[in-house]
This record gives structure tokens, C-alpha cells and sequence, in this order.
């Protein structure tokens, strides 16, 4: 009975039309299997040459949003490795990025070791926290907003150690010492040099490609088996605690790498800056907005939530006749942000990128 | 030969018996129905074979060796599989997805390999027209043998099935009852099943067990069961007796 072939009708073979991979590549649950177009790393290196591209082009100003469109990013597609497809929804990603940020600058500003080494480090430890606070919250059942709320404690615990932690120089925190020259080992250049952007996008690409690698895998699509529902996945011979685990530990030191950005970018992090609440709502907003569960959504999510405050800033900068009084008030530019914020989550409750998404494949 | 032995087994929830010393040897490609009101620990004995909750005391062997309370995913891996009563799909994926996941993780099968197999596992259920479908959309109907399907793809040699038939139109149940005659024919596979239909437990059993408030109260031929004056009663009730 093992030989028998199965003809796919031609209804089913119009829906791998390439055309339509072209411009909704494969998300979750929906790869590619064998010898079709890998159109995921295509997209990706067309971004990322279009990408590079930017600094010729662009304005000073622009620069430091596109900075930090990439930490947005790099967190954004860290936290959907765990949260859209692992399905463990984390409200504390400001501990992996926080513990990336101070492991970088810890060795770099008291040991001179290098911040690349320091990147490595900050993943690693990132990497077992993660998997050391989830072992523990789903050994003892944790799970939906329970495990949220475990892991938003732990980002809180860190930053509370941080904040009474000596050698980790209390709320002073780090400031990079400024070289004399430049030097990539030392991950330093010259202000508003085009590398910490080029560089930075390397981080993405890399990201990136984590979670395209990941997803196509075996072990993505059993951790995605696993999130649709464990006890099935477990009937059929999974181990589920592996997967989760595995998933977080991938996410934690995704998001670890935007902590050395960040921290080498700005050249400075205090406890607040690396562990606080909104660090951990920054990397969720990229992917909700975005599109979680979604390969391409974070990334989206980012492009659009990087430059936003900014924008809504510079909108009540010189407001339109009729919004005339509410310029100058402080605080306005951040109620638009929720608003916009709001208006995207309620009219596109997939993100932007898994609205597109469906409104394409019809799923 | 002996393949599954449950010797003494017992499980409660908060002072509720769910299980109560309950005794079943299945032999080497035997198909053994159990019957019983709902409420009487079918599913229960289900759970605490297959290691969804450990039992209180009482012990489980597969093939000689001891098993009682290992966890589910090595007992799948060991060749001891299950499908739930409710339909549990990986919604995001589509049917032949679905499918994959037991073909690759149970067999180290490539992704294309797992592909060929899910196919024949969903074709052998009769559910290829939806193979490309997402499942978390499709009617029971395809689901409950899509459950099916992806037990068959991880092709365990002793399979225990909850209310297979449940959910499907009549014209979908004789398939099913072919086709897991053909497993025990072609594979060897043997089963315990637990149903209500009584025309599949006719069919299908060499054996039948009755349960009634967590303990087996008559075991053996299909016939013997159905026409013990104490299954009649609990079955069709006092009333019964004294038409």
C-alpha cells in the first residue's frame, strides 16, 4: 500500500503559483518542502542589498531611526521565534536584550575584551536564562498569562539586581570609553559613521535568517506542532518541554544581539535602558504589529513601528490648521502613537504583514 | 504473546473512583472493544495507560516490561499510540502537514519522504481531497480521520483508539472499519478501542470489556457480553427486564 501516488488536483497546484510566493513568501506552518523556489532567501538578500544602499541616500536624522528600525527589528524577530512560534508568550524580552547589553559592556568596559566576544557571551547567557526561567515555569504548569507574567518578573528581578549590583555599577550603568580610532574588533566607529548602520543590518540579516533556518527545520515545525497543541504533539511521540526549550533558547540569543547593538550604537545602557517594562513592549509591538507567527512580520513590524514616534512628533511639530491646539503640548505625540497603535492592532488583527498574508493565500 | 498487560489499576480524583482495580491482557494482534456508559472510565484508562496522568496504584507492561506512568511521548516512540475522543488538529498546518510531523519525528524520514508517507496515511483514510487544506477550518467529519491518518503515519504496533467513529456520517464509518481491519491484517497492529456504535463493536472485536463506574464488569466474547443480564441492565436499563 506504500506504493501508491497521489495526483494533487489542479486547484491545489494554483496555489503554489510562484507568483504568489513572490509576494507573499512562505510564513509559519506554510514552508516549503524539497525543490520549490527558496523565494525566503531571495527576499532576504534583496532587502538586505536595498538596505545597504540607505546611507548614501539619507539624511543624519534619518540614520538614528534607521538604528533603531534595526534593534527594533532584531528583538521583534527574537521574540516571535518563542512567542509566534514556539506560541510561549513572553512579556519580558527586555531580559535577554538587557542581558546582551550588560554582558557587552561589563567585559568590554571593565576587561577591554572585545564586544563581539561580549555579543557571544550575552547570547550564551542569554540563551541558558532563558531556557533555565522556562524549564522551571513549565515544570510547574505555567503556562498563557501565567508564563508571561513569570517571565516580565524575571526581567524585573534583573533589573532590580542590576539597579543594587556594584561591580554592574548600580543605576549609574555603562558608558563605552570613546577610542581614538576606529576599529571593528572593538565594534567602534566615528559618529554617524555608516558602519554601526551596516553592521547592524548584517545583525538583522542574521536574525533573519535564524528564523527562516528555523521554521524550515524539523525542530520549527515540530515546536510549531507543539504550540498548536502539545498533548497531540505529545501522543505522537514529541517532547514537547525540548521544543519549547529549544525555541526559547534560539529567541533568547537572537534577542541578546540587539543588546550589543544597542549598547555599542548608543554607548551607554543603565538597568532601566536594558531591563525596563518597555523594552520587553518594544520587541512585542514590532512583532504584533508586524505579524506574529510570521516570518517577514517582525521585520515589517519594525520599519513601521521604528520611525512612528517620530513622525507623529514631527506632525504636532507644525500640526495642520484644524489640530493648531494641540501643538505644544507635551505628551500629545505619544497619545497619536497609542493611536495609530490601536487604530493597527483592532483593523488588522494579523499585523500588517499576516493581513497582507491572508488576504494573498486566502488562509 | 502478550503485548499490553494492566494488572490493578486504579486512579481517583478527589474521592471520585474513576478507576477502580481495573485488569486487561491484550494478545499480539487481538482487537479488543471496550463498552461502557459514559462515565465509567474508558478514556480514564486510556489516559493513565498512555501516561497522560500517572494511576494511584496498579501497574502497565508492554511487552513484558514495565511502563506504568513513563511519559507520553516516549510510550509513542516505544509503539504504544492513541487518538482523542476530540479532535486535536495543528490547526496553522494544512492536512498533509499534519501528517509529516509523526512520519518525520518517529522515522527520521527527509521532509519529501515524510511527504510520500502522510500522503498514503491520508489517502488510506480517505481524506487526500483536503490534503493541502489548513486544517483548523475543515468539518469533524475530516478531522476526526485526519486523527486517524496521523496515528497511521507514526505506525505503532499497538494503537488504542477513542471513539474513532464518533462524528462520522455513516456512509464514512465502513471505510474506517476496512481499514483498520486492514492494519491488523497487513501490519499486525493491535488495538483496544473504545465505542458506542454497537454494529462497529460487533464488527470489529474479537473481544469485548464492559465498564461500568471504573471497574470491568464482564469481559470476553462479543455475543457472551452483550446478553449478560448485568450489561443489559446497566445498557438499557431495569426497566428492561421487567417489559
Amino acid at each position: 500500500m506504500n506504493n501508491r501516488t497521489f495526483a494533487p488536483r489542479t486547484v491545489l497546484q494554483e496555489r503554489t503559483d510562484p507568483v504568489v510566493d513572490a509576494v507573499a513568501p512562505k510564513g509559519a506552518g506554510r514552508t516549503t518542502v524539497g525543490n520549490r523556489v527558496p523565494w525566503d532567501y531571495i527576499v532576504l538578500v534583496a532587502i538586505i542589498v536595498f538596505g545597504a544602499t540607505l546611507p548614501f541616500v539619507a539624511t543624519v536624522s534619518t540614520m538614528a531611526i534607521a538604528m533603531r528600525v534595526l534593534v527594533f527589528a532584531i528583538m521583534g524577530i527574537g521574540w516571535n521565534i518563542m512567542s509566534g512560534f514556539g506560541g510561549m508568550f513572553s512579556f519580558g524580552h527586555a531580559a535577554y536584550f538587557g542581558i546582551g547589553a550588560y554582558s557587552t559592556a561589563l567585559l568590554l568596559v571593565r576587561f577591554e575584551i572585545s564586544p563581539w566576544i561580549g555579543m557571544l557571551a550575552g547570547m550564551a547567557i542569554a540563551a541558558l536564562a532563558g531556557m533555565g526561567l522556562s524549564y522551571l515555569a513549565l515544570r510547574y504548569k505555567l503556562q498563557g498569562a501565567y508564563y508571561a507574567m513569570a517571565t516580565f518578573a524575571f526581567a524585573e528581578v534583573l533589573r532590580l539586581f542590576a539597579f543594587g549590583n556594584g561591580p554592574l555599577h548600580r543605576q549609574t550603568g555603562f558608558t563605552i570609553p570613546v577610542r581614538v580610532e576606529e576599529s571593528f574588533w572593538m565594534f567602534q566607529f566615528k559618529a554617524n559613521s555608516p558602519w554601526y548602520y551596516w553592521i547592524g543590518l548584517i545583525m538583522v540579516a542574521a536574525a533573519m535568517l535564524v528564523s527562516i533556518v528555523f521554521v524550515r527545520s524539523k525542530t520549527g515545525r515540530y515546536t510549531m506542532a507543539v504550540r498548536d497543541d502539545d498533548v497531540a504533539a505529545a501522543a505522537l511521540g514529541l517532547n514537547a518541554l525540548r521544543y519549547r526549550l529549544t525555541a526559547v533558547a534560539v529567541s533568547a540569543a537572537v534577542t541578546a544581539m540587539a543588546g550589543t547593538l544597542y549598547v555599542q550604537y548608543y554607548m551607554f545602557i543603565d538597568p532601566s535602558l536594558a531591563f525596563g517594562p518597555s523594552v520587553s513592549n518594544d520587541a512585542i509591538i514590532t512583532a504584533v504589529v508586524g505579524g506574529t507567527g510570521t516570518i517577514w512580520g517582525p521585520l515589517v513590524g519594525a520599519v513601521v513601528m521604528g520611525p512612528l514616534s517620530d513622525l507623529t512628533t514631527a506632525f504636532l511639530r507644525n500640526p495642520p490648521q484644524w489640530l493648531a491646539p494641540l501643538a505644544g503640548h507635551d505628551g500629545v505625540d505619544i497619545i497619536l502613537y497609542a493611536i495609530v497603535l490601536i487604530a493597527v492592532v483592532i483593523l488588522l488583527p494579523k499585523g500588517i504583514y499576516g493581513t497582507i498574508r491572508g488576504k494573498v493565500t486566502k488562509r | 504473546m502478550t503485548v499490553l498487560e494492566i494488572h490493578g489499576l486504579s486512579k481517583h480524583f478527589h474521592g471520585l473512583k474513576a478507576l477502580s482495580n481495573v485488569d486487561l491482557t491484550v494478545e499480539e494482534g487481538e482487537i479488543v472493544g471496550i463498552i461502557g456508559a459514559n462515565g465509567a472510565g474508558k478514556t480514564t484508562l486510556f489516559n493513565c495507560v498512555t501516561g497522560a496522568f500517572p494511576p494511584d496504584s496498579g501497574s502497565v507492561s508492554l511487552d513484558g516490561k514495565d511502563i506504568t506512568g513513563m511519559s507520553m511521548h516516549r510510550l509513542a516512540g516505544a509503539g504504544l499510540a492513541r487518538t482523542f475522543q476530540l479532535m486535536r488538529p495543528f490547526s496553522t498546518m494544512t492536512v498533509v502537514e499534519n501528517a509529516m510531523v509523526p512520519a518525520m519525528h518517529q522515522h527520521h524520514l527527509s521532509a519529501a519522504d515524510a511527504r510520500d508517507r502522510a500522503m498514503d496515511a491520508i489517502a488510506m483514510v480517505g481524506i487526500e481531497t483536503w490534503a493541502n487544506d489548513v486544517s483548523g477550518s475543515l468539518p469533524a467529519g475530516v478531522l476526526k480521520r485526519l486523527e486517524l491518518a496521523r496515528v497511521l503515519a507514526l505506525e505503532p504496533r499497538v494503537l488504542l483508539l477513542d471513539e474513532v467513529l464518533a462524528g462520522l456520517v455513516p456512509a464514512e464509518r465502513t471505510p474506517v472499519l476496512d481499514l483498520l481491519e486492514r492494519l491488523r491484517h497487513e501490519r499486525g497492529v493491535t488495538m483496544v478501542f473504545i465505542e458506542h456504535i454497537m454494529a462497529a463493536v460487533r464488527r470489529l472485536s474479537d473481544r469485548v470489556v464492559m465498564m461500568d463506574q471504573g471497574e470491568v464488569i464482564a469481559s470476553g466474547d462479543v455475543d457472551a457480553v452483550l446478553s449478560d443480564p448485568h450489561v443489559v441492565e446497566i445498557y438499557l436499563g431495569k426497566e428492561y427486564d421487567r417489559a
